[in-house]
């Protein structure tokens, strides 16, 4: 399997590795005390992880190559994808669906409150990472700027309360026509440009709305934020603050039950054919007939919606909204969800979005690597399974034959 | 009678490339018109203009379907002038590769229907009823294509010939008046290519006209009605396959200088 | 007026140090097409590469020049040795991907390196010496223009110099121009365009370093996050130029650098950034192809 060339650049690889992050990990300086701290064990966790890592992309290459070559050949069959058959069985998906459904509907009542807040965040970046997987996975628009319309959505809330005293439910649609309507401003104009200019554009625009928020005290009441935002309403009855975890949770189940139902919808319709032909090759969409930029700007109104609606139920569940929310990193995340789950792909982006957002909760040890880990997850992601964890399935159609 | 297709004047520049000069081009209902010359005429430029996918420095587009009035190309977007009834295909395949091959005969659809947003929520009868057209109309093109036993093939999966029909397939499901066909059997061996001109006679029997550019003489001579040759982006001949084959032009463009000095 | 001439120098400063970050973008978008996202965070590398090398110098009690000099090597090196290494890892195995892979890669490898910079060093800001000493010639015009500003402008003019003669005189910056053209064209008359995009991601990589090493000690600190703004200034500055035109890219950064000097200088320093991002957002809506730029229209 590995040859002593392997090996050996393998060892060339691990040095060239120890040399790159020398001044880095090795070093650190204190330039005010004027003291070096040598830290020479970062040196040897390099070497081996470099060399290890080489090593396994040399085995995956290799054989990576020898299926393909025996596909070629005709030795062996290309397996039909283990995913697929267990997304296509229904013995095997729905008994899957079940457990699942059950898990989530107990969830608050086997777990403590602190668990289910985590859980209603994880749900959230749920309905967020659908949202942008329309934008993203499903019309190929690279937006960087997606939580510019969360922001929108939960600034709705703070000050439609604020100054009309306009309620959770009152806002919520309120909020996600916002988020939409914004899109629709914004994507008017940039929609226009390829595909890597409108990603630095929805960037710059993401930017733009955060530090407007920042700096503009008489609207935004600046970095300090919102506070007192209240929580959902149950019928006008009172809630305690553990009930009304509970309620939100419940919420937000209801919430992603709607989401995966209309972005399903969406997708299998005749606008979600256009967002993906568009994905996948733009002349030859425009040949087809298909108006580009109205179609574009569906889908970023749409995607933004979502977000907005998810910003309405941020700022109630944290009663509190300020800039600090609405940074690169938290489109960043969002996108990384879209990315690992899979372009496309609806079960894909859930799962993503809950090892993701769950994941650093868990594992202490792992919270510091967080954002390490979600940089490294889109290069790696890029590079060896561009579909994603859960690659999208196209529908198929039984044709009868009528000879 | 007005010509389906009345090209005047069509003038390109790419920066300083003059990639069309001045070009007369007509093209009359039911016709197999075949636009030919040698690599980098600008034959391709031609159908990016007509198609609206570049904008031409100077000339008149004018399509006059039958019994109705002439409407202008000129300045259209590409969607716009699919809409208006032209149709094509591209000389690198542009298909949908990550979709299947029912889907991307279904893309071309798009343009003569029109379910929404509500209606893709909602489902409602009208909705659904104009997807099951959709449906329906999409397989019979792809039997007629011979294409019926890989409606759920990805369209990257299959082998080039049928590629260059499932795009064929594609554009005729937008309902086309005129076919633009760009070099459709290039890299086909020559079973196919003959499959491909029996394909194009029976396309264009069912009422469409055509506009073909092909490097392949044989093919181009048993189909066309007329022949345009383009050379540097501009026209030297055109005339009927009888006229073209002994046009002196044309034989020098195709062979160069060099033969007729020697 | 005094006033005037010093928001002008100031902003010649800040553009020149846009225009050498700005270079790598537009070396790098000339020959691959690609935004190198991550460029910002081999700039602060470079810096903070730097702020470790001269520290240590200094500690060690190496006199000045050398501090200087070996300074300048180790950024310059280990920067270069990090945009090698990025393009290697992170876009070398997606040449032929959909054209949102690389994009998505490189803004991983953004995150990345910020991250992995915050981890391995600190989050805090950390002081830069100063390695300029004010000297004495320079006297008579502090009020208008400082040692460490003029020092800027003079590399930054010799960089630029440099570079230029590189690209338009020497065998590689035939390559370049050639692979920059057409990618096809140039492997078939024997270029190794993978060399070639190589050198071209370590020039990129090592002038931003120069960047870096000259703002932080104008500036006197760094942290980890000062690739990002910085990154996307030069960026800025790469498009209003025309991106692709290295000419152009030291002209957006001058104009970048001096409006946004006079406005921060005259209006208010609140929306610093405001203004830059907005800049942006406008040339690639109504001028996508920049002052210097061709407007070019995608072969189909
Ligand atoms: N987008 C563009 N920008 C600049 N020049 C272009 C562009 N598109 C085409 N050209 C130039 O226009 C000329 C005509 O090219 P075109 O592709 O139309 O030729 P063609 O007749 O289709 O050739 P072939 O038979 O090889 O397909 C060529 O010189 C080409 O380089
Ligand atoms: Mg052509």
């Amino acid at each position: 399997m590995i040859s002593l060339t392997d090996i050996k650049k393998g060892l060339l690889v691990s040095l060239w590795f120890v040399f790159l992050t020398f001044p880095l990990m090795v070093i650190k300086i204190n330039p005010i005390d004027k003291v070096i701290l040598w830290r020479w064990s970062n040196m040897y966790w390099v070497a081996g992880g470099s060399f290890l890592c080489y090593l396994a992309m040399q085995i995956y290459k290799t054989r990576k190559l020898t299926r393909q070559e025996h596909i070629k050949q005709g030795l062996i069959k290309e397996k039909p994808k283990m995913q697929f058959k267990l997304l296509s069985d229904p013995k095997i998906y729905l008994p899957t669906l079940a457990v699942a459904g059950l898990f989530f509907l107990a969830f608050p009542l086997l777990f403590s409150t602190y668990q289910t807040n985590i859980m209603i965040t994880a749900l959230m970046y749920v309905v967020l990472g659908l949202g942008l997987n329309i934008v993203v996975g499903v019309a190929g628009l690279l937006d960087l700027g997606y939580v510019a319309f969360y922001a929108v959505g939960a600034y709705s809330y703070a000050l439609l309360h604020l100054h009309f005293g306009l309620g959770f439910w009152e806002v919520l649609p309120i909020g996600g026509l916002l988020a939409a309507s914004f899109g629709i401003l914004l994507g008017f104009p940039v929609l226009r440009l390829r595909g890597d200019y409108l990603a630095i554009v929805t960037l710059g625009f993401g930017e733009i709305i955060r530090l407007i928020l920042e700096n503009w005290n008489e609207f935004s009441h600046g970095p300090s934020g919102i506070s007192n935002i209240p929580r959902p309403g149950f019928f006008g009855i009172h809630l305690g603050l553990e009930q009304s975890i509970t309620y939100l949770y419940y919420l937000m189940i209801l919430m992603v039950i709607f989401t995966i139902f209309v972005v399903n919808r969406l997708q299998s319709s005749r606008i979600g054919r256009a967002w993906f032909a568009l994905r996948e090759d733009e002349i030859a969409c425009q040949a087809m007939g298909i108006d580009k930029t109205k179609t574009k700007l569906t889908a970023f109104a749409l995607g933004a919606f979502w977000a907005g609606m998810v910003g309405v139920i941020f700022a109630a569940k944290t009663t509190f909204v300020n800039p600090a929310s609405f940074t690169f990193l938290e489109s960043a995340i969002i996108l990384c969800i879209v990315v690992l789950g899979g372009m496309g792909s609806i079960i894909g982006v859930i799962i993503a979005a809950l090892i993701l957002i769950l994941l650093p909760e868990y594992l202490r040890a792992f919270s510091d690597y967080r954002m390490l880990v979600f940089g490294a997850v889109l290069v790696i992601m890029m590079v060896f399974r561009p579909q994603g964890i859960v690659a999208n399935i196209r529908r198929t159609y039984t044709v009868q034959k009528n000879d | 009678m007005e010509p389906l297709l009345n090209i005047t004047g069509l003038t390109m520049n790419f920066g300083g490339i003059r990639a069309l000069d001045n070009l007369d081009l007509r093209v009359r209902e039911g016709q197999i018109v075949a636009l030919i010359g040698p690599n980098g005429a600008g034959k391709t430029t031609f159908f990016n203009c007509l198609t609206g996918i570049y904008k031409p420095t100077s000339g008149d587009l004018l399509l006059t379907p039958p019994g109705k009035k002439t409407r202008r190309l000129n300045g259209l977007k590409p969607n716009k002038v699919t809409q208006q009834g032209l149709a094509r295909t591209f000389q690198n395949i542009r298909l949908f590769p990550n979709m299947t091959v029912l889907e991307n005969v279904m893309i071309g659809r798009h343009c003569r229907t029109r379910a929404k947003v509500l209606g893709a929520l909602f489902r409602n009868a009208g909705t659904v009823q104009e997807e099951q057209e959709i449906v329906a109309l999409s397989l019979m093109i792809l039997e007629n294509m011979g294409l019926a036993d890989m409606v759920n093939e990805f369209a990257k999966n299959l082998p080039y010939g049928d590629q260059r029909r499932l795009e064929i397939g594609r554009a005729l499901a937008t309902d086309p008046l005129l076919l633009l066909l760009d070099e459709p059997a290039a890299g086909m061996n020559p079973q196919e290519t003959s499959e491909l001109e029996e394909l194009i006679t029976t396309i264009r029997d069912d009422g469409l006209s055509i506009l073909l550019i092909e490097h392949d003489m044989k093919l181009v001579m048993n189909l066309s009605d007329y022949i345009f040759v383009l050379d540097y982006g501009k026209k030297i001949a055109e005339g009927t396959p009888e006229e073209i084959r002994n046009n002196p032009a044309v034989i020098k463009a195709y062979l160069g200088e060099d033969i007729e000095d020697a | 007026m005094d006033y005037f001439t010093e928001l002008f120098f100031s902003g010649l400063t800040r553009g020149s140090i846009y225009a050498l970050i700005a270079l790598g973008y537009t070396m790098v978008y000339g020959i691959i097409g690609l935004i190198n996202f991550a460029h910002g965070e081999i700039y602060m590398i470079g810096a903070f590469t730097a702020l470790i090398t001269s520290t240590i110098l200094n500690i060690y009690g190496f006199p000045l020049p050398a501090v200087i000099i070996l300074t300048v090597l180790a950024s310059t090196i280990w920067a270069a040795a990090y945009g090698f290494t990025v393009e290697k890892l992170a876009y070398q195995p997606l040449r032929n991907a959909p054209r949102l892979s690389p994009l998505i890669s490189a803004i991983g490898m953004s995150i990345f390196l910020q991250n992995y910079v915050l981890l391995a060093q600190t989050s805090d800001f950390l002081p830069f010496p100063a390695l300029i000493p004010d000297f004495k010639f320079m006297e008579p015009y502090a009020g208008v223009i400082g040692t460490s500003d003029m020092l800027i402008l003079v590399t930054t003019a010799v960089v630029m110099l440099l570079l230029t003669w590189l690209i338009k005189f020497t065998r590689t910056g035939k390559a370049m121009r050639a692979t920059a053209q057409d990618q096809k064209m140039a492997m078939l008359v024997g270029i190794n365009v993978d060399r070639v995009i190589s050198i071209t991601f370590i020039i990129g990589s090592a002038l931003a370093a120069i960047g870096g090493l000259l703002i932080a000690s104008h500036i006197g600190q760094i942290n980890f996050y000062i690739g990002f703004i910085a990154g996307i200034k030069a960026f800025t500055a790469a498009v209003l130029g025309g991106i692709g035109s290295v000419p152009g890219a030291v002209l957006g950064s001058f104009i970048l650098g001096l409006t946004e000097s006079f406005a921060t200088g005259y209006v208010s320093s609140d929306y610093e950034d405001v203004f830059a991002f907005s800049l942006l957002v406008l040339i690639l809506i109504f001028r996508p192809s920049g002052l210097l730029g061709k407007a070019s229209i995608e072969k189909v």
